[in-house]
């Protein structure tokens, strides 16, 4: 049977258990990783996997039952497992269950890729993360790491209302770290950013990182910020680079307009929203420099598909326009709850994972300056860059933030290095202070996004650019 | 009805073997391999707004071959388990293994060695379905007592087996159960966890009891300005602190790269400090991902670091054996310590019965204390006449709790620490935010329940010599987010815990 007809018969039997809709996710995924330290490789590891997940609708419960068989018995017994499973959820009923229109598509989508991942040979893709790691330690690191990820996944979605989907996604990405070891404390620099730069492309996204070129540099850059003055604290101008605007992006917006999130369903664990969907359209979240998409359909970024796990297809839409909030990142069934008209953003973690709303795609739009005219403009002030550490309450609002490096700006020019540089603040009073931002956009990827229980890794993207904030609070130590 | 250990495993160590020996044909004998073969039966009822949302099981299976050949070294799964699956994985890990650059720190592969006998498992709690959760789920909500509730019940069973190309082998299953809820007023949440191996040992109605006390006691909070506290940490937030020690301190690859605080055989902890992680305890598995056998291993004794963990790598990296830490996370995040526990006072031993917390919670009797108990025919057990009439005593719903925070002059009680991160590896300074409960402590009594704060703070500093004024006398058992994983905290009294910010900035 092909994987169509066996995700066909699975849903069948959910609908024959008693389900009034069923759709079901064949994942055939292929994943390598390499990792490489103080100039040799460390760890080679290729996996495999493949299997099906079937949820079902029973009265206004969910069910779902995923097995790694695809012979047609096990099929129609994760099927039927699943309505059974669902019918046990009315023991503690909820409101009922409406899922917004989709038009049943048969569609194909296979993502944009020049060089195969898994088709570069091991020993280049080896040779690449040695050299970077060899060069980082002649440069003084005393610890030196290279690290690449490849995914390769095939996927089939079929569901009862007709829907019969087949995509390809192929993602990679990688990056390289230097750390020095001081007394009592340790610095990291990394390039592009910690654990790397990924999208949903080909190898050719690793090669444009060109890591041996950055790898004396960043060794240097630890080694030098043992010494360097620590970030001072106080109130003041904050430029941040666009890969920690990108983690602020993901932390404060992505996650607070997840419509999961606003509705009650993750309270437990991954948290709620500060945002009220009353405020919908009216509500100032940032500046009117502000302006934040949620887009799948960017080539190569890591969030991009060309539909989602429940057949949705992929649209661009606003999440914030010109800082006011107009959009939410929802599902079929959260956004028949809010009484909007669309999902488009719900994904599931491998064939084993209940499909749920994440991130696809969300990021700035460009502003008109860059990152020199930024720290021209500015008189006294940080700039912050690459992300060290990050934490955020349940609700998205108070966050702290610290970066690998720092430096200061004094009228108009980039001063001191400074060593671990920190901020905090309040999502919205933050945006809201956003006074310049740079058209020097990149499509960040960020591949470790948790969510949800069992928990679930996401893969999103983040286009950011550097940008300007005013009277930010710096410099929190311990 | 109890499982078999010794029968535990057989189909798949025959599975193992099969690999090992077409590792052997197709690469010779010279081939290092080592193969792990794990089922997984999973299962986990979740609700929200006091309705079950989601609602999921899944089986797996996952084959993972490592092989050194040559100099090289590859590992590669697969969860065809036909003969066409696994001969597809051999050849793909070989063929990967001839043409991968060089691996000169491989380790070696475990010798034969004896393998100690898994805990028993449950099987009531191995197959339970989604009917015996959902009401588990319900009692929860019902305690409430009308209060929104969200959180989860989960039923877990591994069965794993382990042989190598040197002729050891291992097998071993397990099971276990958790259940992890909030109840939720307006402006508060409250929260309780309970981690057992029977499902039939899960108490859903105290916990939802439980929840709704906090919750409760929790509401209309006040702001307090940040600063250095004393503190009172209940055994959710202390195991905060015992994962991060275990991720970041005492990771043998950690310390072998000077990342870690740890030192050995230095009085790095005040006395009262005992860790040991214990994975055989409970709901482990008695051997690693490398099949060398599973045992207890005391990390700090009263106060002085003795150990941290390695697998082969990172102990053949120090010249010393391997603790058996290998786990698949291992290659990137180093060897962790899962089965953690902080001793409490007066033991040095597990906590006793699964379930012991909320059993020894029923009637508050410590000393000044004025909270109410959990049940015990108390006011605002479930079953009882309605929750407490002062809602602020639902703060404290254990005995052990509330002798600590009764011998606190002023300070805060902390229920749960959320999202945190660390700033620096070798201090392990990290920030982060409390959750699910926040109450100031004045004259030994709760008086008012604060707005979440945020601190930054050096974990090992926290607790270094005479900054533990007090430990609880009971650990209780928390599940962890992976299976197999889990931390066992009593209370905990610091003499000062750094909140560098409030709710508004």
């Amino acid at each position: 049977m092909s994987e169509f007809e066996v995700a066909e018969a699975a849903v069948q039997a959910a609908l024959d258990a008693g389900a009034r809709y069923a759709d079901v996710r064949v994942m055939h995924r292929r994943y390598e990783s390499m990792t490489a330290r103080n100039g040799d490789v460390e760890s080679l590891t290729q996996d495999e996997s493949l299997g099906l997940g079937v949820r079902a609708l029973v009265g206004s419960s969910w069910g779902f039952h995923a097995v790694p068989d695809l012979a047609e018995r096990a099929a129609r017994d994760a099927g039927h497992r699943a309505a059974r499973t669902a019918a046990a959820s009315a023991l503690v009923p909820g409101p009922p269950v409406d899922l917004v229109a989709v038009t049943p598509t048969t569609a194909s989508w296979t993502s944009p890729c020049e060089v195969d991942p898994l088709g570069v040979s091991l020993a280049a893709k080896g040779d690449l993360l040695v050299a970077a790691t060899r060069t980082m330690a002649e440069h003084g690191a005393d610890l030196s790491e290279g690290l690449y990820q490849i995914w390769d996944t095939a996927k089939w979605f079929v569901s009862s209302e007709g829907h019969r989907i087949d995509q390809r996604i192929r993602e990679c990405g990688g990056g390289i770290s230097a750390t020095s070891v001081g007394a009592g404390e340790t610095q990291r620099r990394s390039w592009p950013s910690y654990r790397g730069q990924y999208g949903t492309t080909g190898w050719e996204l690793v090669d444009s990182l060109e890591v041996t070129a950055h790898a004396g540099r960043i060794a240097e850059e630890s080694r030098a910020l043992l010494t360097a003055p620590l970030c001072p604290t106080g109130e003041t101008d904050l430029i941040l680079g666009g890969e920690q605007l990108a983690l602020q992006i993901h932390e404060s917006v992505g996650h607070a307009i997840e419509l999961d999130r606003i509705l009650g369903w993750e309270a437990a664990f991954a948290g709620t929203s500060w945002l009220d969907l009353a405020q919908l359209g009216s509500l100032r979240y940032g500046s009117d420099l502000m302006t934040v998409t949620i887009d799948p359909t960017i080539p190569g970024a890591l969030g991009s598909f060309g539909y989602d796990d429940e057949g949705s297809p992929a649209v661009k839409r606003d999440a914030v326009r010109e800082g006011r909030w107009v959009g939410v990142l929802a599902g079929r069934d959260s956004a028949a709850v809010a009484g909007l008209d669309h999902g488009g953003s719900v994904r599931a973690d491998g064939w084993a994972r209940l499909p749920m709303v994440r991130m696809t795609n969300v990021g700035l739009e460009p502003g008109p300056h860059t990152l020199e005219e930024i720290i021209d403009a500015t008189d006294d002030g940080v700039l912050m860059d690459v992300n060290r550490s990050w934490s955020i309450d349940d609700k998205r609002l108070n966050f702290q933030f610290g970066c690998e490096i720092g430096w200061e700006i004094r009228n108009g020019r980039r001063g001191r290095m400074l060593r671990n540089p920190t901020y905090t603040g309040i999502g919205p009073l933050f945006w809201r202070s956003m006074d310049m931002l740079s058209s020097e956009t990149v499509p960040w990827g960020t591949p470790n996004c948790g969510k949800g229980q069992p928990g679930q890794i996401g893969h999103t993207g983040h286009p950011a650019a550097p940008a300007r904030f005013r009277n930010v609070r710096v410099g929190v130590h311990a | 009805m109890t499982g078999v250990p010794a029968q535990a495993g057989d189909a798949e160590l025959d599975l193992a073997g099969r690999v090992v020996d077409l590792v052997a044909r197709l690469a010779g004998t010279a081939a290092q391999a080592e193969v792990t073969v794990t089922r997984v039966e999973s299962a986990l009822t979740r609700f929200a707004n006091s309705a079950i949302h989601q609602n999921v099981a899944s089986s797996s299976v996952d084959v993972r071959l490592r092989v050194h050949l040559a100099g090289r070294t590859v590992a590669g799964s697969g969860n065809a388990v036909t003969d066409d699956g696994l001969r597809a994985l051999v050849e793909r890990v070989l063929t990967a293994a001839r043409i991968t650059p060089p691996d000169p720190a491989w380790p070696g592969l475990t010798p034969a060695a004896p393998v100690a006998t898994a805990p028993e498992w449950d099987a009531a709690t191995a197959h339970a379905g989604p009917a015996e959760r959902a009401a588990l789920v319900r009692a929860f909500v019902d305690a409430a007592g009308g209060l929104e509730t969200a959180g989860y019940c989960r039923t877990g069973h591994r069965v794993a087996a382990f042989a190598n190309s040197a002729g050891h082998s291992a097998q071993g299953q397990a099971a276990d159960a958790a259940m992890d809820g909030i109840a939720r007023t307006g402006d508060a949440d409250g929260s309780a966890q309970q981690h057992v191996d029977r499902l039939a040992d899960l108490d859903g109605a105290g916990l939802g009891w439980r929840a709704a006390a906090k919750a409760r006691a929790a509401a209309r909070p006040v702001e307090l300005p940040p600063g250095r506290y004393p503190v009172v940490l209940e055994p959710t937030a202390v195991a905060d602190l015992l994962q991060n020690l275990a991720w970041y301190g005492f990771n043998g690859r950690r310390y072998a790269e000077h990342q870690s605080f740890a030192a050995l055989g230095v009085s790095q902890f005040d006395r009262a400090v005992t860790l040991v992680d214990d994975p055989l305890a409970a709901s482990g598995l008695p051997f690693d991902l490398e099949g060398t056998p599973s045992r207890a291993l005391t990390l700090v004794d009263a106060g002085t670091t003795s150990a941290v963990a390695h697998d082969r790598r990172s102990a053949a990296e120090l010249g010393v054996a391997s603790t058996g830490h290998a786990w698949a996370g291992g290659a990137t995040v180093g060897p962790i310590p899962r089965n953690l526990r902080l001793s409490a006072a007066g033991t040095a031993g597990p906590a006793d019965a699964t379930g012991a917390f909320l059993a020894r919670g029923q009637g508050v009797a410590g000393p000044g204390a004025t909270a109410t108990g959990v049940a015990a025919g108390g006011a605002g057990g479930p079953g009882g006449a309605g929750p407490a009439t002062d809602a602020r005593a639902g703060a404290i719903t254990d005995p052990d709790t509330a002798a600590l925070v009764s011998r606190m002059e002023r300070g805060l009680l902390v229920s749960d620490f959320w999202y945190t991160r660390v700033l620096d590896p070798l201090s392990l300074v990290i920030t982060g935010l409390t959750r699910n409960g926040l109450w100031l402590v004045e004259d030994g009594q709760v008086t008012r329940a604060v707005r979440d704060l945020r601190f930054t703070e050096s974990y090992p500093r926290a607790l270094a010599p005479g900054a533990v004024l007090e430990l609880g006398r009971h650990a209780v058992r928390l599940p962890d987010r992976t299976d197999g994983g889990w931390w066992e905290a009593p209370s905990l009294r610091l003499a000062s815990w750094n909140f560098t910010g409030g709710a508004s900035g």
